[in-house]
């Protein structure tokens, strides 16, 4: 038992357990063992602790959410089953950072803005031109001028990559050749989204590993770039994050937030069985909002983050 | 980054000390620092669970109670079944049939693209092979040109089929086109897919039944977390691969998704992925990974990693500007900046075992630099360029800018001059590009 208890328990009793146990009754095995008792016992923690581990949740953002509930348990005392759910609920939902705009819920960009520049940072493979796909998409779709600009010019095929996403949702890509400057790129993009008007310009970027020194600074040029046609941009750097990610998550939202102060994050590929759930520690650390999920490969598997339906599906319903 | 687990057992250990024996409970509680360091490397936490009772049961059978050093008899203990759970087997691919079929699978983005280019790139080079590559992916946008793009650079062909949406086909259809062309192996690239989608999960498995492939290779992303057993034992019930292909091992990924994946399939793992280039390809260290599991320290990568940070290309530029003398206050800063980004002196002496406990209470003075810097930021650009225009009242006004005095700034100029000096000397032997391999500079 884990991080809790002791290990005193016999091996092959917690097997059985575990082949007995379903997602779904983690939660009524939850309310069963706490109803009527002021402290949550090593059982429950148990439970929980496994829920939030496989759900890659992470040792020390678990042991802060059980803190969190014991601390609640202690004051409010006989708590009953529906109760027990919600303050579960409450404490996990409160670690993951509010989004500040909220307004993410209609794919709305801030008036103020425009153009409104997205630069579209993260690891290799995780999502991040697939992403853009469908922002664009969603923001075409409300009306928005969209222009894209093909920042990643080092991975191969990745600039007809997007310009097939530009064409399937019918927005302008502003490229260059593979290989070319990816700050040079993004001028271009910017100046193109200025001279003709767009609301939201959306630089992709190629994908790189975090422990690259040299690769990070490029996303600080390519950033420091954009000031000299857009003073404020980037007005929005989305980190993208693969929902299958485990505690690397942090290392990644750590040293992409030292580059190029990251302000939103995407978490994709949800519709896996992975749960994602490293992002609630990696908002509660870095205060940074997560402000969409990927769903699926098709423009329209976009969807706004919805803290407690995230939360809801971490127990499986 | 994580506290490692020799320190995490140094701690549990010193409580021991005081006490001078060591009881059941004793061991359980370094169980449990075992345990989480487990978890914090992304073992599985079923895996995790199962491989900490194994140890406890190793550990009491050789005796650990009397241990002059039980810590580091546990670390060795661990790290021992670590190695023996990853090894084992012979690891080796199958290249047996005419053509031998190799087939790729796994999730959106997990890197078999690439992967496929560098096992051509590999088989070709060192043992002599033909290959053809196959663009197996219809779905993703632009995925049959980034094969093709990645063919061009190693010089391999690739069988695709504009506007096909068939792999089942294109599979078959390509394999006849080896044999007519003599292309002793085939390398079929497929679209990525997600272990619950069951349309495409059959799309494969049809796949494997009209080509049968001599080997499955099975790629994943060594950042994976929990989520790694599910996809992998899905995975292998319904293509019941040969071997397991770790990517993206350049990061700093504990990696732990490498032991949940071998526990809970028992297949090899076979290669690993160290970059997006197509030389980046290595055969798997099961000693190598049970260090990095644990974060214990690991010689062997910190090489690697200087190396990694070295570009080549860059040092050449370098040299040639030093050679004609026209290494300036510029270059110099972007030395500076880069050792500094590096950050991670402290991280990277810490991968030196025994280093991680001395290092932590040493205060790594991460201002070293900031007085030469703020003499530079000083300088007009003109003057990082061309250091000889530096008159004595340029210099003046560089002192006053940078809020040293006139003297500290002769010193740096001086000291610049005399590494120029020194420098052109030492280019001249091309020794430059060694001497130059220890200052990290990165790339892909
Ligand atoms: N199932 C699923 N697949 C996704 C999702 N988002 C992206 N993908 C797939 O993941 C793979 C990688 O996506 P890309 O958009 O190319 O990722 P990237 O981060 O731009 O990759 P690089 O530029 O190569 O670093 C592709 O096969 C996408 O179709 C998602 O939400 N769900
Ligand atoms: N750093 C690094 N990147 C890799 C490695 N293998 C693949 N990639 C990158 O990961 C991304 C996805 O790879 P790709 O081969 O397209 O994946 P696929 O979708 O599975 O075919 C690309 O950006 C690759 O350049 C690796 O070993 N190290
Ligand atoms: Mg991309
Ligand atoms: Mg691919």
């Amino acid at each position: 038992m884990g991080l809790f208890g002791s290990f005193s328990r016999d091996k092959k009793e917690r097997l059985d357990q575990g082949l007995s146990k379903t997602k779904e009754s983690v939660l009524k095995k939850l309310t069963r063992v706490v109803v009527g008792k002021s402290k949550v016992d090593d059982d429950v923690l148990d439970e929980l602790e496994e829920v939030l581990i496989t759900s890659d949740v992470g040792v020390d953002t678990t042991l802060k959410i059980i803190e969190r509930i014991e601390k609640r348990v202690a004051k409010d005392k006989f708590i009953n089953a529906s109760e027990l759910d919600k303050i579960l609920k409450e404490e996990i939902t409160a670690l993951l950072a509010e989004n500040a705009l909220n307004s993410s819920a209609d794919f709305e960009i801030p008036q103020q803005s425009k153009p409104y520049v997205i630069m579209v940072v993260g690891v290799n493979g995780v999502g991040k031109t697939t992403t853009i796909g469908k922002l664009a998409h969603k923001f075409k779709s409300s009306g928005k001028k969209v222009v894209l600009g093909a920042g990643d010019t080092f991975r191969a095929a990745a600039i007809d990559q997007l310009e097939i996403w530009a064409q399937r949702v019918d927005v302008p890509l502003i490229k260059q050749k593979m290989g070319s400057d990816p700050a040079s790129v993004a001028y271009d993009a910017l100046s193109s989204a200025k001279a003709t008007d767009a609301d939201v310009v959306i630089i992709d970027t190629a994908g790189r590993l975090h422990n690259k020194i040299n690769l990070m600074n490029e996303l600080t040029k390519i950033k420091n770039v954009m000031q000299k046609v857009v003073p404020d941009a980037p007005h929005e750097i989305l980190l993208v994050l693969d929902g299958s990610t485990g505690q690397n998550a942090f290392e990644q939202a750590k040293q992409f937030t030292l580059a190029t102060e990251v302000n939103a994050l995407a978490i994709t590929k949800l519709d896996g069985t992975a749960k994602g759930g490293v992002v609630i520690g990696v908002s509660d650390q870095f205060k940074v909002p997560v402000k969409y999920i990927g769903i699926g490969e098709g423009m329209d598997d976009l969807q706004p983050f919805n803290r407690e339906a995230f939360v809801d599906s971490l127990f499986g319903n | 980054m994580f506290e490692n687990l020799s320190e995490r057992l140094e701690r549990s250990f010193k409580i021991l000390k005081g006490q001078g024996t060591i009881t059941e409970i004793n061991v359980a509680e370094t169980l449990k620092d075992i345990r989480r360091a487990l978890l914090d490397a992304d073992v599985n936490f079923k895996t995790a669970k199962t491989f900490t009772e194994t140890v406890k049961d190793e550990a009491l059978g050789q005796n650990v109670l009397t241990a002059v050093k039980p810590q580091q008899m546990m670390v060795k203990i661990v790290h021992d079944e670590l190695t023996k759970l990853m090894g084992g087997s012979s690891t080796d691919i199958n290249l047996d049939g005419k053509p031998a079929v190799i087939l790729i699978a796994g999730l959106q983005g997990s890197g078999k693209t690439t992967f496929t280019g560098k096992l051509a790139n590999l088989l070709k080079s060192k043992r002599s092979k033909n290959p053809l590559l196959v663009a197996g992916d219809v779905y993703r946008p632009a995925a049959i040109n980034q094969l093709q793009v990645l063919g061009e650079q190693i010089g391999v062909p690739v069988y695709t089929e504009e506007g096909s949406k068939d792999p089942v086909k294109i599979a078959k259809d390509a394999i006849k086109q080896a044999k007519q062309n003599g292309n002793d192996l085939v390398i079929v690239d497929t679209a990525g897919r997600l272990a619950v989608d069951e349309e495409m999960m059959k799309e494969i498995t049809a796949i494997k039944n009209a080509v049968k492939p001599h080997e499955i290779l099975f790629v994943v992303d060594s950042m994976t977390g929990q989520d790694a057993v599910n996809t992998a034992k899905e995975f292998n019930d319904r293509l019941d691969f040969d071997g397991v292909v770790l990517t993206k091992l350049d990061g700093d990924t504990r990696g732990g998704a490498a032991l949940s994946i071998r526990s809970v399939v028992n297949k090899p793992i076979k290669f690993v992925g160290t970059g997006e280039k197509m030389d980046a390809l290595d055969v798997f260290h099961p000693n190598r990974m049970a260090d990095r599991i644990l974060g214990m320290g690991d010689i062997v990568s910190l090489v690697e990693r200087a190396q990694e940070q070295f570009d080549a290309e860059e040092a050449q530029k370098l040299q040639k500007k030093i050679a004609k003398n026209q290494f300036s206050f510029n270059d110099f800063l972007s030395q500076i900046q880069q050792i500094k980004k590096m950050g991670s002196l402290k991280d990277l002496a810490g991968m030196i075992p025994g280093m991680g406990k001395a290092i932590k209470d040493m205060d790594f003075d991460d201002d070293a630099f900031k007085e030469v810097e703020a003499i530079i930021y000083s300088m007009t650009p003109d003057e990082r360029e061309n250091p000889a225009i530096l008159n004595g009242s340029r210099r003046k006004r560089i002192a006053a800018g940078s809020g040293s005095s006139i003297q500290e700034v002769n010193r740096l100029i001086k000291q610049f001059e005399d590494t120029r000096k020194v420098m052109k000397m030492m280019g001249k032997g091309k020794n430059l590009s060694k001497m130059m391999a220890n200052l990290p500079m990165g790339g892909r």
